[in-house]
C-alpha cells in the first residue's frame, strides 16, 4: 500500500525535473485550501528556495458532471445548471446556452429582450471584474479595496433579484427572449448605479494605480507575449492585455452588440499590471454599453412568439384549447430540437466561453460541450509561473481570474 | 446572412484544399461548416490549416459519443479559429468503438494538452505521443469514462428479478 503523496510524485516523476528527483528542489503543496487558489485549486510547486521552478495545476475539485448531467434533462431544465458553472457569470453562460439552443432551432428573440440580455450581461461582466479586483488585491493584501468593489458588487446583485429574484443563480434568459418582463424599478435602479459608478472607478484607481507598492507587485510580474497567448488559448482581458483586440462583441457581434459604441482595450506589457489596467478599462466600457442600451431600450414582447418552444401566457390558457395544447407539451415533454449540432460562442468576463450543442432530435440534448475560458487561462500558468517567487505566483493567479466552477465543470 | 456569404468565400480554399489532399467530407448546417476527416490525416490537416491559412487557435477539442453504435462509436470534434481574419472551422474525426486512439495535437497547439487529457478521462480515447497522458478531472484512480453513454449517471441501477442479470452483464461500467 503507497502512501497518497507517494502516489502523487510516481505521477508526477515524469514533469518534474532530475533536480526533484535528487532531492535538489523541493515540492510543495499548494492549495486545495489555499486561501489564494481561488476556490478548490491544488498546484504543486517545485521550488528553488522561493523560487518556483514548475509548477503542476491539479484541477478537478469541482468537477459536477454538468455536461453529463446536461444530457438527461430536457433544454429549459438543462438550463438551470448553466448558472453553476461559473458562478461570477451566471447571466453569460444563460446567455451562450440560449444562443445556442435559438442558433439550432432558428429561433427568434424580439429586440426588447435582446437589449435586456445585453444590459444584464454587461452589469455581470462589471460585478466579476469588481470581484476579481477585490480578491486580486486582497491577495496582495490590500484589504481595503475588496470592502469597496463588494459594495458597488451588491448593487449590481441587487438588480439582478429584482429581475430574477435570485442575486446568483439567475436562469433570467431562456430560450427565445427572457423569463419574464423586468419590473418598474428595474431603470431606475440601473440609472442610479450608472450615476455613481463613474466616480467608484476612480476611487479604485486612486487606490491602486499609482501605489508603488501594488506597482511594485505587479509590473513585469508574468509576462506573456501575444504569440504564446494564441498558442495556449488564452482569451479574454489576458489575450487583450497581450495587444491582441479579440473581443467577440465587436469581432462576431451577437445581441445587437454592432449598435452600441464602446471600445476594446488593450495593452501591449502582457504583464499583470497590464490585465489589471485592461479590466479597469473594460467596466468602464461596459459601463457605456449599459447607458446606451438603456437610452435605446425598445418596448414590446419579451419572448418569441414560437409556441412550439416558448410556453404560451397564462392569460391565454383560459381562452385557447391550442395554448393548453402548447403549455402540456412543453412542460411535460419538453420541446423536440432539430437534429445537428452548432458551436456558438460569447464574450464572457474572463474570455471566449462558447457552447458546443448537439441534437439527435429528441427534447434533451445529446452533447453540451462548454468551451470554458479559464481552463485555458489556467493551463498557461506554469509558463507564466518558472522562475517567479511564490509570492509573485499569488499576484499571477489573482490576475488570471480564474474561477474554478467554470474549469472544472 | 452578408457576413454569412463572406464566410463562406472566405472558408473556399481551406475547404478545398483539405478535400483535395485529404478527401475531407464537407458538411455545411446553420452556415457553420463541418469537415470530416479521417483519424490518420488529422495532424496533417491542421497542420496545413495552421501554418498555410492561419488557423492558430484551437477553439473547441471534444468528443461524442454514439454508442451502441460501434463503427464510429466516437466523433472527436475539434473548432478552430483564425485571429487574424476572425474565420472559425470546424472538424470532425470519427473513431471506432475499440480501443480509439488519435494523434496528438500538442505539436502545433499548447492547449491541446489539457483538452486531450480531458477527452481521455471522460470518452477513454487514448491520444498517441502525448507528453502526459494523465486523468485530469477525475480522481487518478477512478474507473471507467463518464461522459461515455454506456456510464450510469451516478446511480446504481436497481437489481430486480427480471433484469438482473442484464446488469450484472454491463458490470463493470464502460471498460476500456
Amino acid at each position: 500500500m503507497l502512501d497518497q503523496s507517494e502516489v502523487a510524485f510516481n505521477e508526477l516523476r515524469h514533469l518534474v525535473s532530475e533536480r526533484a528527483i535528487k532531492g535538489e528542489t523541493m515540492l510543495l503543496n499548494m492549495g486545495p485550501q489555499h486561501p489564494s487558489t481561488h476556490g478548490v485549486l491544488r498546484l504543486l510547486l517545485e521550488m528553488d528556495g522561493e523560487i518556483v521552478v514548475n509548477c503542476f495545476p491539479d484541477i478537478g475539485f469541482l468537477h459536477t458532471g454538468i455536461e453529463k448531467n446536461m444530457e438527461a434533462k430536457t433544454y429549459e431544465k438543462a438550463a438551470v445548471m448553466t448558472d453553476r458553472l461559473d458562478y461570477l457569470n451566471n447571466l453569460g453562460n444563460n446567455l451562450v446556452y440560449c444562443m445556442a439552443i435559438e442558433k439550432l432551432a432558428e429561433l427568434d428573440v424580439p429586440p426588447r429582450a435582446q437589449a435586456m440580455r445585453v444590459i444584464l450581461t454587461e452589469l455581470q461582466r462589471i460585478s466579476s471584474h469588481l470581484v476579481w479586483l477585490g480578491t486580486h488585491t486582497l491577495d496582495l493584501a490590500a484589504i481595503s479595496v475588496f470592502w469597496y468593489t463588494f459594495r458597488e458588487r451588491e448593487l449590481i446583485l441587487d438588480i439582478f433579484e429584482m429581475v430574477s429574484g435570485q442575486r446568483m443563480m439567475t436562469t433570467y434568459f431562456r430560450p427565445g427572449g427572457l423569463w419574464r418582463d423586468v419590473p418598474v424599478e428595474f431603470e431606475e435602479a440601473v440609472r442610479q448605479f450608472i450615476d455613481i459608478f463613474p466616480q467608484r472607478i476612480l476611487e479604485y484607481e486612486a487606490m491602486l494605480s499609482e501605489n508603488p507598492i501594488f506597482i511594485e507587485r505587479t509590473r513585469n510580474i508574468g509576462i506573456l507575449n501575444s504569440k504564446d497567448a494564441v498558442n495556449w488559448g488564452v482569451t479574454g482581458p489576458m489575450l487583450r492585455a497581450t495587444g491582441v483586440p479579440h473581443d467577440l462583441r465587436k469581432i462576431d457581434p451577437y445581441m445587437g452588440y454592432e449598435q452600441y459604441e464602446f471600445v476594446v482595450p488593450t495593452h501591449t506589457d502582457g504583464d499583470t499590471y497590464a490585465r489589471y489596467l485592461v479590466r479597469m478599462e473594460e467596466m468602464r466600457q461596459s459601463l457605456r454599453i449599459v447607458q446606451q442600451a438603456l437610452e435605446k431600450l425598445p418596448y414590446g414582447p419579451v419572448r418569441s412568439n414560437n409556441r412550439k418552444f416558448v410556453p404560451p401566457p397564462r392569460s391565454e390558457l383560459s381562452t385557447s384549447m391550442e395554448a393548453v395544447i402548447h403549455h402540456f407539451k412543453l412542460w411535460t415533454d419538453g420541446f423536440d430540437m432539430p437534429e445537428g449540432s452548432v458551436y456558438v460562442a460569447a464574450e464572457s468576463p474572463r474570455g471566449v466561453l462558447g457552447v458546443y450543442l448537439e441534437s439527435d432530435g429528441s427534447p434533451k440534448p445529446y452533447r453540451v460541450y462548454w468551451r470554458t475560458p479559464s481552463f485555458d487561462n489556467l493551463q498557461v500558468l506554469p509558463t507564466l509561473a518558472k522562475g517567479h517567487l511564490v509570492a509573485d505566483l499569488v499576484a499571477l493567479m489573482g490576475s488570471t481570474d480564474f474561477v474554478l466552477g467554470d474549469i472544472d465543470r | 446572412m452578408e457576413m454569412v456569404q463572406d464566410m463562406n468565400n472566405e472558408l473556399g480554399s481551406p475547404v478545398s484544399t483539405l478535400v483535395e489532399r485529404f478527401g475531407a467530407d464537407v458538411q455545411e448546417f446553420r452556415g457553420q461548416t463541418t469537415l470530416v476527416i479521417s483519424p490518420e490525416n488529422i495532424f496533417d490537416a491542421c497542420q496545413v490549416l495552421r501554418d498555410e491559412f492561419s488557423y492558430d487557435f484551437l477553439e473547441v477539442e471534444t468528443a461524442v459519443d454514439y454508442w451502441p453504435q460501434q463503427d464510429p462509436r466516437f466523433h472527436v470534434v475539434y473548432q478552430l479559429y483564425s485571429i487574424e481574419k476572425h474565420l472559425r472551422i470546424g472538424l470532425r474525426v470519427p473513431l471506432s468503438g475499440h480501443s480509439p486512439s488519435l494523434p496528438t495535437l500538442e505539436g502545433l497547439y499548447a492547449n491541446a494538452n489539457w483538452r486531450e487529457r480531458e477527452i481521455w478521462d471522460m470518452f477513454g480515447i487514448r491520444f498517441e505521443g502525448h507528453s502526459d497522458p494523465r486523468r485530469i478531472l477525475m480522481p487518478h484512480d477512478w474507473q471507467g469514462h463518464p461522459l461515455r453513454k454506456d456510464y450510469p449517471l451516478g446511480y446504481e441501477e436497481v437489481q430486480f428479478s427480471f433484469n438482473a442479470e442484464e446488469i450484472d452483464r454491463n458490470k463493470p461500467y464502460a471498460e476500456e
